[in-house]
């Protein structure tokens, strides 16, 4: 078995692994929920959530850092969140010139800017954890148990399975491309036009295999009685275990939600 | 071909005719598995693939479909449970291959596809092999059984919950071979099955090949398998059927085998 680095799932048995999948997806979600409607500024609820994320990556035995590493991810979000820092109104904290304008950072776009950043790098991080305790076969059952529609779900299922065979196929291409870049003594390399009509037309080859895949996948499934809707097992039930697991991540998401709100 | 090998040759045919001989005594009165009458084919750009297909394949029988690449091998055995629809007709079990028939006939017909990755195509090997029995409309816990009965069979248990990304060449081949194993069909089509597979895994899908009591129909070009799983070949070139007959009788003839871009072995 080899580890394909498309592939987020890591293989553990701790807790956090064993526990159902439909039990993990909806807290992920209703983390992230909560974690968007925060208010602005409420930092001790922050270190709150963030306590949450590290208890969470300690059953995952995967690590404490292991989240935080992968969660840089959400670094080039954050650039959409810049304008903020000088769009928003109150007192000027700086001034800065760009140009011919001068911009002001202002204490309010401040703290609104490092509460996005904060509350996206929290949201993301259990997102990670989610992805690296859960096979996606198992995240695309809870998808399927918490209402998203089948098609969407064999859809995702059809793209998670072949993303690696594409992969592959790219990997041999490149690969086959590299063997043949050879130099006679001289630059080679040819022109960047040359260069780009080459790139063009691996990229078109490989849309044409897929495209080609795609109907010899759809003749497989013809020929084991598809028949254009998208069937599957009737799911077990919950166990208690797993009930109360849900429950009580359902209460402390919301008794924080409300605290916030009440308290400020 | 020197003397030991012909006398070697007769007698295997001999072995083979008389377990023909059995099975055509058991099976006399039962329908032909598969019937192919004036068969003809091309593709919507004009390219003509098939030409005046006849054939009839008995229950039970193991027969190997060989000729070189694009003789049309694979365009006829997607004829037989419908994928492809061409001219004249096309009999399963005395079942016409069209419309109202197709659900019933792609139960009975199963077809694996010589590329694993292309008959893979669930998050997981349970959901590929149950795939079949779900479409069937089996209740969850027939479904249960004929997913473990299936990967049995193919020596592959405790592979359900695996990927099948992560599944060597030869593993991928087996477990193809049990997603249409668990529909329980009584005609396997297999799509050049030991292409790609090295020694042992081809080896080991000869043996797999040989338990199968099903009525095998077999494309492939590689003629010591046929020679040593069927006793009929049927040579297609150019979408035509050039030569019919018993396995080492046709193997065995070497001008043949060249005028069709075939090797002896």
């Amino acid at each position: 078995m080899h580890i394909h680095p498309l592939d987020a799932y890591r293989f553990g048995e701790s807790p956090l692994h064993r526990l159902d999948a439909r039990v993990k997806l909806s807290l992920v979600l209703l983390f992230i929920l909560c974690v968007s409607l925060t208010p602005t500024g409420a930092w001790p609820a922050y270190v709150f959530l963030f306590t949450l994320v590290l208890s969470v990556a300690a059953a995952s035995e995967l690590g404490l850092t292991y989240a935080l590493k992968r969660s840089f991810l959400v670094l080039p979000f954050l650039f959409a969140a810049l304008p903020l820092l000088v769009t928003t109104r109150g007192s000027v904290l700086a001034e800065v010139s760009l140009g011919g304008w001068s911009l002001e950072v202002t204490a309010p776009g401040l703290e609104r800017f490092l509460s996005i950043a904060l509350k996206s790098w929290l949201a993301v991080q259990m997102a990670v954890l989610l992805t690296a305790t859960t096979p996606l076969p198992d995240i695309l059952v809870a998808m399927r148990a918490l209402g998203v529609p089948r098609l969407l779900v064999a859809i995702l299922g059809l793209m998670w399975r072949y993303i690696f065979v594409l992969a592959d196929e790219a990997l041999r291409k490149m690969r086959a491309r590299e063997a043949r870049s050879a130099s006679a003594g001289g630059k080679g390399g040819g022109t960047i036009t040359w260069r780009a009509r080459v790139a063009g037309q691996m990229v078109g080859s490989l849309f044409l295999r897929g495209y080609d895949r795609s109907e010899r996948i759809y003749h497989a499934m013809l020929a084991r009685g598809y028949d254009g809707t998208v069937r599957s097992l009737p799911l077990k039930p919950l166990s208690s275990t797993e009930r109360v697991v849900l429950g009580t991540g359902i209460a402390i998401l919301f008794s924080l939600l409300l605290l916030t709100h009440f308290l400020g | 071909m020197n003397a030991r090998k012909k006398q070697e040759s007769a007698k295997s045919e001999a072995v083979h005719r008389g377990v023909r001989q059995d099975e055509g005594m058991r099976l006399a009165s039962i329908r032909p598995a598969i019937e192919v009458c004036d068969l003809s084919f091309a593709y919507p750009d004009g390219h003509a693939v098939l030409h005046h297909i006849n054939l009839s394949i008995e229950q039970g029988e193991r027969v190997a479909i060989v000729g070189p690449n694009g003789a049309g091998k694979s365009t006829l055995m997607l004829h037989f449970n419908g994928i492809l629809k061409g001219e004249g007709t096309v009999r399963v079990d005395g079942m016409e291959v069209a419309g109202p028939n197709l659900p019933r006939v792609r139960a009975l017909v199963g077809m694996v596809f010589q590329n694993p990755d292309d008959q893979l195509f669930s998050p997981t090997v349970f959901d590929d092999v149950a795939y079949g029995p779900i479409y069937m409309g089996l209740a969850q816990d027939e479904v249960q059984r004929q997913v473990t009965w299936a990967l049995q069979q193919v020596d592959m248990e405790g592979y359900a919950s695996r990927v099948s990304h992560h599944l060597s060449v030869g593993e991928k081949k087996r477990i193809a071979i049990a997603t249409v194993l668990a529909m329980e069909p009584s005609i396997l089509v297999l799509d050049e099955p030991s292409a790609d597979l090295d020694p042992r895994a081809r080896r080991t899908l000869i043996q797999l090949l040989k338990r199968l009591p099903q009525t095998l129909i077999i494309s492939s070009h590689d003629l010591r398998l046929v020679k040593e799983l069927c006793w009929r070949t049927i040579i297609l070139d150019e979408g035509r059927i050039v030569a019919d007959g018993p396995t080492l009788k046709l193997l065995s003839d070497e001008q043949l085998l060249y005028a069709h871009g075939l090797e002896p072995v």
